[in-house]
């Protein structure tokens, strides 16, 4: 019997936890795929969004700005890599101007400060390779990039160092209140709890009608993103995002805070909330609007290209409530839902003590995680004192992104631990470079099924049946 | 753990132990230098040799028909007697202009060798899916062919068992082979161009004799499959490459490998300032494979991709015995030749001569062209010319020039390489 169970491990749903463990509570996560941050946390624009673009007095408009603010501070208990590089909001004609105006005007009264206006002339002063066609930009000094899978690891990894349990491969099928006492059943197990917070991403309006709630839907909206290789990641400073229009919304080239570039994300709703594969016309839809936006990306240098689905809710606002006693929605949280994850978790701690629960505060709790990537932050006599105690340190499985062995091992050690060849590549950077795993994946095989004590081909790319190899060779048997 | 030792010296840092390492120590070393350096990232020297269990190595420079490890062990064989000291397990992370090289292992951790010459042989690496940018799911079952090759090879492990090779470069063509020889079935590889990038003798013994289809012009626009791969969509393309709607064309399949071009892999060269060729990829370098950078000299596959590993020891020879020059202030300057290409030709390497010596040069062509003859020449003068049948990108071209060629030409001229019709 738990106090409270969070049903999803994206970003919402570890800041959630994390938030509970600050209490004495005694808190479970339950997660339907081998991993956290495997829904929308995983693939979505990784961006800190200042605040003027949702409606004012909307909650989404009070939580981004809310949640941009507590951002950095978070991310530096965290140990979670973020910057505050701004955001520019390019226009190319002058409905755009009056729309960036607007936009503007909105962020002022949602509270956003540091926002301006800017020409032409001043704007490649800031961004030389800002598209020809570009005439203005809406600057947004707060806007600022955040590594999304990495802040809800942290979040995650910090929620069990705190006492929070994580249940992987959890799917809820079912969930019964028994008087006062929620009883949350995958295929093979349930978990007792006072009370539940629902945070399944596009999935969270079938969660909720498990309790009988079915006031709102969600549905997953397809986002296609290309990442590009380091070598791009300095043709812009700023996150250039494009002024909303006819000819579309919110598409972005931004660098990422591990210094590649990110083009997307495209915007399409769809039915299949599974359904995460990329398409021809989006990606080269992406191409061209990205390349309007900022002029020189060399669409040669992609390295991977992936799809994020946004659980688009169908109030047009965030959905935090309360349908029965103990039971809360978080649903409905897409753009700006990475920037407001933190205020959400927060609020969600109000709305329950001022339901009346009991919340006392637990002392021992520790907000500070040490961030898997300190090692490759540290100067060279530092290192070298690590590589002495430990020589795996010094061991380079991933030559691309210079990931040793030891801090593979590490991660895989280290809460949440990683399941798949995916999940210590998001906690590492190994095999995340310009390779993509060409060289290093054999050799991750093997350390992760020696640390697991499985044998190697048991060994997934990212759970399920995704199995790397599928046998032995005949000589391989032997 | 013995105390960490962080500054050394060496005359000579190679950096790399696969075949174009291996043959630049050796050549130093019988050119009598003997303070060498090789580091090697991985746990043996041989690099990818090690991986290639198929023959064909080494008709050109031993005669005889060898398997890559069989190859690779001759030029061990010799570091080893003669002496020459390497470091295995060590993974260079800087070289910078002053030749200073930044390295670690476990013995040593992070540590610098300051030396007189260095010879880049850090070889070349696969184009991986994501640079092909294919719509469709993220599934497991992808690998580039050199990949799969490793874990068949060298971990006993099979990555899949109903095949599908997009790109048909000679990696990919082994591999086929390889699968089936192993037992998985290989349905079809696919090649995006009108002809194979690959060599001829691979897809007759490799595709052909086991009733493998080729099937040129066409590529891979789809992968599906939520966790493992299901199956992929294939297609036939246009004259620009782009897929035909109407032949789309859905392959059941748990495997798709990847053969669709190495990239040499220079990001050291690169962050060293050293400046790169466009279409090679590899360092700009004169006719004894010295960098922009005196001192630093490339050869193997880091410099462009070979066919043959016999032309990558020829070509580490070059580079070994000029470092060994070099430090010995022997290498001259004496002219400075620009080589330049017609488009039909797509480089030279050499970029550049700076000595009037006998040189080879090697150069690849864009297309597949039949009667032609490839001319050189320094301005409207004709150095040489030498009819083909028929060239192909797969295949690396040679020409030599001769010292009395290159006496012959003014010290600052272009050579121009270009393919002519030959009229029958």
């Amino acid at each position: 019997m738990f106090d409270y169970v969070v049903i999803g491990a994206g970003v919402v749903g570890g800041l959630v936890a994390r938030e509970l463990t600050k209490y004495r509570l005694s808190v479970c996560i339950v997660e339907k795929t081998s991993d956290v941050a495997m829904g929308a946390t995983r693939a979505n624009s990784a961006i800190v969004h200042a605040g003027f673009d949702a409606k004012e007095g909307t909650l989404k408009a009070k939580l981004n700005v809310q949640g941009s603010e507590m951002m950095e501070d978070l991310c530096s208990e965290l140990g979670v890599k973020y910057k505050r590089n701004g955001s520019l909001v390019v226009g190319f004609n002058e409905e755009d101007e009056a729309t960036l105006h607007s936009l503007i005007e909105r962020g002022e009264k949602n509270g956003v400060k540091g926002l301006s206006f800017v020409r032409r002339d001043e704007l490649v002063k800031i961004e030389p390779n800002i598209g020809d066609g570009v005439t203005c930009a809406l600057r947004a000094e707060t806007g600022a990039i955040v590594c999304p899978y990495e802040l809800c690891i942290a979040a995650v990894g910090n929620a069990m160092d705190n006492g929070a349990e994580l249940k992987l491969n959890f799917e809820v099928k079912n969930i019964e209140k028994c008087g006062d006492v929620y009883r949350i059943s995958s295929e093979n197990e349930t978990v007792e709890a006072g009370a539940v917070i629902n945070c399944a991403g596009v999935y969270s309006d079938d969660i909720a009608r498990l309790v009988g709630d079915d006031s709102f839907s969600v549905r997953p909206r397809r986002g296609e993103y290309m990442l590009l290789d380091k070598e791009c990641g300095s043709l812009v400073g700023h996150t250039v995002f494009r002024c909303p229009s006819k000819m579309g919304k919110g598409v972005l080239v931004s660098p990422t805070v591990d210094g590649n570039l990110l083009l997307g994300p495209t915007a399409e709703d769809i039915d299949d909330k599974n359904d995460t594969s990329t398409t021809p016309k989006g990606l080269s839809h992406l191409s061209s609007l990205a390349s309007e936006q900022v002029k020189g990306i060399q669409l040669g240098k992609v390295i991977t290209s992936f799809t994020g689905l946004r659980a688009t809710g169908s109030t047009g606002d965030f959905i935090i409530n309360s349908p029965i006693d103990g039971f809360i929605n978080c649903a409905g949280v897409e753009s700006p839902g990475l920037t407001s994850a933190p205020a959400i978790a927060k609020y969600v701690v109000e709305m329950l003590k001022k339901s009346g629960r009991e919340l006392k505060e637990n002392e021992r709790f520790n907000g500070v995680r040490r961030p898997l990537h300190y090692f490759r932050e540290l100067p060279v006599e530092k290192k070298n004192e690590i590589i002495k105690e430990n020589p795996d340190y010094a061991h380079v499985v991933c030559r691309c992104e210079t990931v040793t062995a030891g801090e593979i091992i590490e991660a895989i050690r280290t809460n949440p631990k990683p399941t798949s060849i995916d999940g210590i590549k998001r906690r590492t950077r190994a095999s995340m470079g310009r390779c993509q795993g060409g060289f290093c994946t054999p050799y991750m095989v093997e350390l992760l099924a020696r640390e697991m004590g499985v044998p190697v081909t048991e060994i997934t790319k990212s759970g399920g049946e995704s199995y790397i190899n599928v046998g032995k060779t005949e000589k391989g048997n032997i | 753990m013995t105390e960490l030792n962080n500054v050394r010296r060496a005359d000579l840092v190679v950096i790399g132990g696969g075949p174009a390492g291996m043959a630049a120590a050796v050549a130093a070393y019988e050119k009598g230098l003997r303070d060498i350096l090789i580091l090697e990232r991985d746990d043996n020297l041989g690099g990818i040799l090690r991986q290639c269990i198929h023959n064909g190595f080494g008709l050109h420079r031993f005669g005889e028909e060898l398997t890559g490890p069989e190859y690779a062990y001759r030029y061990e064989k010799q570091v080893k007697e003669y002496g020459i000291p390497y470091m295995l397990n060590t993974m260079v992370i800087d070289v910078d202009e002053n030749k200073v090289v930044t390295a670690m292992n476990r013995e040593c951790g992070i540590f610098t060798v300051e030396a007189k010459a260095v010879i880049l042989a850090m070889g070349c690496r696969e184009r991986p899916k994501g640079a092909l940018n294919i719509a469709g799911t993220r599934p497991a079952g992808i690998y580039t062919a050199g990949t799969a090759q490793k874990f068949v090879n060298m971990k006993g492990l099979m990555p899949g068992r109903e095949v599908v090779i997009l790109g048909s470069g000679d990696i990919g063509l082994i591999m086929a082979r390889r699968m089936t020889l192993e037992g998985a079935k290989v349905k079809a590889v696919c090649e995006l161009m009108p002809y194979s990038g690959g060599l001829a003798r691979n897809i007759e013994q490799c595709l052909n004799d086991f009733g493998i289809p080729l099937m040129l012009s066409h590529t891979v626009v789809e992968i599906h499959g939520k966790d493992r791969l299901t199956a992929v969509t294939i297609a036939k393309v246009d004259e620009s490459r782009r897929p035909i709607p109407e032949t789309f064309e859905t392959i059941p399949c748990d495997t798709l490998l990847l053969s669709c071009g190495l990239i040499p892999e220079n990001e050291l060269t690169k962050a060293s300032g050293i400046r790169l060729d466009r279409v090679t990829g590899g360092a700009v370098v004169d006719g004894e494979r010295e960098t922009e950078i005196p001192g630093i000299f490339a050869c193997g596959n880091v410099l462009h991709v070979h066919d043959l590993v016999d032309y990558v020891s020829e070509e580490a020879v070059i580079a070994g015995e000029a470092a060994v020059k070099y430090i010995r202030g022997e290498k001259s300057h004496g002219m400075a030749l620009n080589l330049v290409t017609d488009g039909k030709i797509r480089y030279t390497v050499p970029q550049k001569i700076t000595s009037a010596e006998k040189t080879k040069v090697y150069f690849r062509v864009a297309n597949v062209y039949r009667d032609v003859k490839i001319v050189v020449k320094e301005g409207e003068r004709v150095i040489l010319e030498r009819k083909k049948q028929k060239v192909a990108p797969g295949e690396m071209e040679t020409v030599l020039l001769s010292a009395d060629m290159l006496a012959a030409c003014d010290k600052n001229a272009t050579i121009s390489f270009s393919l002519e019709e030959v009229k029958k």
